[in-house]
């Protein structure tokens, strides 16, 4: 049972970086535009033509 | 006479230099368009950035003060193939913005809290089986509890204020059960965890809020995507007004910012942007939008107009009213005041179900304690089942019931073309037996069409030529039967008469009958409609009177007589004369109609109605509507209609077609169904499941896989409604995406084909006031 000190913690913490994760998308404005930024990487011209 | 457009009340400035303008963009429809427009703006001198929202065709622009101003930003977008207006949110729309961002983070919060309590529950559970140690189980509790107190008590928030809310009322609300049993259950929890006990409640607990959490977020994402569109459409439909300056100088301001004793000018063809009276110049108004009546009115200095009629013949010059001077808007708001008081009496579904099971909920709670308590058992067993018992009626499925059903149909209505104003629209719009139509304007369409039968095609074409270069609304209306679509040149257009000019050689006249030099006799001689108005044109000694009638909406009849199949009792009242909607109804078959009707009559007939037991639909679309459609049981407007009757009406319908009245009729009944089977489900879990919690056999293990359970088949019930067929016409008149496409196609032809830029516009304009803009 002793795997229990870094297993729960290891756990937590990585619910808790998902939960950050989402804070930091819904401060960032990310779910205004869920339509557009679909469309968004469509057109190829940011690839450089060389 | 240059005209500034002056539209600094929409920029914002953040920071020094900088300024900030939102503008709501037409014609928008893939990726090339979102580049087309970034990249066009941003190789403007002074652009600092342009992003465009594509979800709510919005498109923020920044740029250097000095450098550039919005009115070059909107002839560059003009350029580029966009029309675009300045969006200005309303405050309400911000403040809801802020609150549904506020659940979604409760929702995370209590979406992450409830994954991980579950995670260590279900070691726990395992553990109860197996050899777990009591330190162990211990570790777990007091782990479970360091993540649902924090997570609850900022997760719960909604919950906590408004049941705090409704306390200090002295009022009961879905929410204090919920407080109540949260708080409880992780009190509780709390104790059991501090005696080393087997079972604690943290699971149940933050899994209930993460439930209602959903339920709630729906409800408000509904209501927000509603405002949204509402908002992008009211952008469009913000007109521009001509406003003298203190120099007399004419600016172009947004009707919105028009202040009281403001005097601005109203140009033919205009519609009038405010009450006012009349300072100078003499014209005729179509007041059809105020009144219902087709025939236009002379106005002269010292009368009254109202906003939204629209000025037909001469330019005016009036000073705005004081808000709320005029006696008629004065009038409607306070018989508007008066219907919506009564309709806010009539309780939505879920607050009635709310209402009887709060109560039942207590008591339920507080006869297990005092019943186990007085069989024998312990304070704290008493206290324990009787919180099981909180826990497990909690509403959840009934929370969820009712938003989720709501959801769906709001995507299924707004697919066949319906926005909804109130969310409990669709359980007022399920129980409708009678339906009241307005005429002008809803069963016939805004716009006359010219009625060329009666006279030869090569002299329309010449006249729908030359009412190509008026501004008249009549001749706007003659010149979409134009095929070549090239103005004469040398047109005059002499404002409030009629327009002349040369056509090969000989002189051209197209206007009232005194402009064409005919004399009265003529006129009945060419049998003056009563139903139309006549446009006159004279041309190398050939005359022609052309009558501009009003058209049924192309699917009236068919969608009438649906409505009569079904059942429905059809009524219309309109206040135009009897002659012009005696044909209609004849037309319709509809047999009960009252012509001349006053708003008042108009209420009082709906009043009698609805004393009869009827529940009454009204469909309207002028201001004389808007307390008729307040008082009905539930109402509909076109999206034509004038600005306060939308804002009256609870759903409006968009295109040129009545199909949307009989696809919100079925799809609502259909939501209305799918609710009571929900509610249904609810009531048969929570006659399963108390027994059985009273009983005080309800472990953790079973109270959260009922709670999930009945959540989750309430939430796939209500999708069911998007299983079933498509709303019945959207077939036949072409989805409103493919109208939008088509108009934007045809928009953009025109442009190719280098034909006059005032042109397309007035095309565009056209399409603008049918209010096709669909995403």
């Amino acid at each position: 049972m002793n795997v229990l000190i870094y297993l729960v913690p290891m756990a937590l913490l990585l619910g808790l970086t998902g939960l950050l994760g989402f804070m930091w998308t819904l401060r960032t404005n990310q779910y205004d535009d869920l339509d557009g930024a679909a469309l968004r990487i469509l057109p190829d011209d940011d690839i450089d033509r060389e | 006479m240059s005209e500034a457009l002056d539209l600094s009340n929409f920029v914002e400035r953040n920071e020094p230099g900088h300024a900030h303008m939102t503008l709501a963009v037409e014609g928008v429809g893939c990726a090339g368009c979102i580049r087309k427009i970034e990249d066009g703006l941003r190789k403007l001198p002074g652009i600092i950035d342009a992003r465009l929202n594509f979800t709510q065709r919005r498109l923020a622009v920044e740029w250097r003060e000095g450098e550039t101003d919005p009115q070059r930003i909107l002839v560059a977008l003009e350029h580029i193939g966009y029309r675009a207006c300045p969006f200005a949110p309303e405050r309400i729309a911000a403040e809801d913005n802020h609150e549904a961002k506020r659940l979604l983070k409760c929702l995370a919060v209590a979406g992450f809290a409830a994954m991980n309590v579950m995670l260590l529950s279900i070691s726990l559970w395992a553990g109860d089986v197996s050899d777990m140690t009591q330190e162990t189980r211990d570790l777990f509790h007091w782990l479970s509890a360091l993540i649902a107190l924090p997570a609850a008590a900022y997760a719960g928030q909604p919950f906590f204020k408004s049941a705090w809310r409704a306390i200090c009322t002295r009022q009961l609300n879905m929410d204090v059960p919920i407080t109540v049993g949260v708080t409880l259950a992780l009190g509780l929890s709390l104790y059991e965890t501090a005696t080393h006990a087997i079972h604690a409640y943290f699971d149940s607990a933050i899994m209930l809020l993460f439930f209602l959490l959903c339920g709630r977020y729906l409800d408000q994402a509904m209501r927000q995507r509603t405002q949204q569109f509402a908002g992008y459409l009211a952008s469009f439909k913000a007109e521009f007004v001509h406003r003298f300056g203190p120099r007399d100088e004419l600016t172009r301001i947004p009707a919105s910012v028009l202040q009281p004793d403001d005097i601005i000018l109203v140009q033919p063809g205009e519609a009038v942007p405010a009450d006012g009276v009349i300072v100078s110049g003499r014209s005729e108004v179509d007041q059809s939008l105020v009144t219902g009546e087709t025939i236009p009115q002379p106005v002269e200095p010292g009368m009254t107009i109202y906003a939204g009629a629209i000025n037909c013949s001469g330019a005016l010059t009036m000073k705005v009213a004081a808000a709320g001077n005029s006696t008629l808007l004065q009038e409607i708001e306070r018989l508007l005041l008066r219907a919506t008081e009564a309709k806010s009496n009539t309780v939505r579904l879920a607050d009635r179900a709310a209402r009887l099971y709060a109560p039942v909920v207590h008591l339920t709670a507080a006869a297990t304690a005092i019943g186990w308590l007085l069989a024998g058992a312990s304070l704290h067993d008493a206290i324990v089942t009787a919180v099981a018992v909180l826990i497990i009626t909690c509403p959840c499925a009934i929370a969820l019931a009712i938003p989720t059903v709501q959801v769906v149909s709001a995507g299924q209505l707004f697919r066949a073309g319906i926005i909804l104003n109130s969310a409990d629209a669709i359980e007022r719009l399920a129980t409708v037996d009678t339906v009241v139509f307005d005429k002008t304007g809803t069963l016939t369409l805004p716009e006359g069409v010219a009625d060329g039968r009666s006279t030869d095609p090569e002299v329309l074409e010449r006249a729908a030529r030359l009412a190509l270069s008026s501004h008249h609304p009549l001749a706007a209306t003659l010149a979409r039967c134009a095929r070549e679509r090239i103005p004469y040149a040398g047109v005059v257009e002499e404002s409030g008469s009629g327009v002349h000019g040369n056509i090969d050689g000989q002189e051209a006249r197209l206007g009232s009958a005194l402009y064409c030099g005919l004399a009265e006799p003529t006129l009945q001689h060419k049998g003056r409609d009563e139903a139309a108005s006549t446009i006159f044109f004279t041309h190398a000694g050939c005359v022609a009177a052309i009558p501009i009638r009003q058209h049924l909406r192309r699917d009236a009849v068919t969608v009438v007589q649906a409505l009569m199949a079904r059942g429905f009792d059809l009524i219309i009242l309109s206040g135009d004369r009897s002659k012009a909607v005696e044909p209609v109804a004849r037309q319709l078959g509809i047999t009960q109609w009252h012509a001349g009707v006053s708003p008042t009559e108009k209420i009082a007939t709906i009043e009698k109605l609805k004393s009869q037991g009827r529940r009454v639909l009204m469909i309207g679309d002028g201001l004389n509507d808007a307390p008729a459609l307040a008082a009905a049981t539930v109402s509909l407007s076109p999206i034509t209609a004038a600005q306060l009757t939308q804002a009256r009406a609870d759903a409006l319908f968009l295109g040129e077609y009545l199909a949307p009245v009989l696809d919100a009729i079925a799809v609502c009944r259909r939501a209305r169904s799918l609710m009571w089977q929900n509610l249904g489900l609810a009531i048969i879990y929570n006659v399963l499941a108390v027994p059985i919690a009273v009983a005080g056999m309800v472990t953790p293990l079973i109270a959260a896989a009922a709670m999930s359970g009945s959540s989750i088949l309430v939430t796939l019930n209500a999708l069911r409604g998007r299983l079933g067929r498509r709303p019945h016409f959207v077939h036949e008149t072409g989805s409103l995406e493919t109208q939008a496409v088509e108009r934007t196609a045809r928009a953009k032809a025109c442009v190719a084909e280098d034909v006059p830029q005032d042109l397309v516009w007035k095309d565009t304009a056209a399409a603008r006031d049918r209010m096709e803009y669909v995403q």
